[in-house]
């Protein structure tokens, strides 16, 4: 059977899965505003309980830290993050994800150069790079300042 | 409909990294490490704190918003002891959760079995 390229294409989309990048996307908008959402309501609470705005924004945050980690420890993270992508990655909760996930999985290796170095895997260049760009921002407003 | 912005600006900061990594292939790391330092320079510029105030943790749950509290914890310190700010206040503004995440991470390692990653 012949038929142009046009034509093939057309059959491709309609026969093929829908597009992943469509899909990866909105799983990553659902998810990912779903854990802000999260920390919104936590924060919520905090501040009706009387808390000032920033320690319930810290308590907020450790908060969503603890809850990634019991998940992670389940195996639960994980399995959202194969569906989620960016969604379970962005937000802090990946964050912890990656240290809790490389503590576990690297505790193999031992107490120090496993579960102690393997840890700021990830974590360790997002600190260094983050301190890194605070402190030339530090340098240049302290000298504007 | 504090919880309506917070749900739709966090989502949207989400796609937008999960769109880097389907079309650029970058990696989990480079995407966190980046998102980190761009939320320094959003900050900087003074474009984060008015998303932070508009869309709550929907701007301040996302990595962006770590790099925003490392950048408002260097000016605070500078406003208020000089310039030693620059060296103490951005780990120390960010202290909470790192900390937290370091002792969920020993601690769960203890507990925790090795999960397929898939």
């Amino acid at each position: 059977m012949k038929m142009s390229a046009e034509e093939y294409g057309r059959r491709v989309r309609r026969v093929g899965p829908p597009s992943p990048l469509g899909r990866d996307c909105l799983w990553a908008f659902g998810v990912g505003g779903g854990i802000c959402l999260l920390g919104e309501v936590l924060r919520g609470w905090y501040l009706t309980m009387g808390l000032d705005k920033e320690l319930a924004g810290t308590l907020t945050s450790c908060t969503l830290v603890a809850l990634s980690a019991l998940l992670t420890t389940l195996g639960l993270y994980q399995k959202l993050a194969a569906k989620a992508g960016a969604g379970t990655l962005v937000p802090i909760t990946g964050f912890a994800n990656a240290v809790v996930s490389a503590a576990i999985e690297f505790k193999t290796e031992g107490r120090v150069l496993g579960t102690g170095a393997k840890m700021f895997i990830i974590a360790g260049p997002v600190i260094v790079y983050g301190t890194l760009a605070a402190v030339l921002y530090g340098s240049v407003y302290w000298l504007l300042q | 409909m504090n919880y309506f912005w917070a749900f739709v600006v966090g989502g949207g900061i989400c796609v937008i990294g999960q769109l880097l990594i389907d079309l650029t292939g970058l990696t989990p790391a480079r995407i966190l490490t980046g998102y980190v330092v761009a939320g320094v320079i959003l900050s900087a510029v003074g474009w984060y704190a008015p998303l932070a105030e508009f869309a709550g943790c929907g701007a301040t749950v996302p990595l962006l918003g770590f790099g925003h509290l490392l950048a408002k914890g260097v000016r605070t310190a500078i406003e208020e002891e000089g310039a030693i700010g620059i060296l103490t206040g951005g780990l120390t503004a960010a202290a909470a959760g790192i900390t937290t995440s370091l002792v969920c991470g020993v601690v769960c390692s203890w507990v925790g079995k090795s999960h397929d990653q898939n």
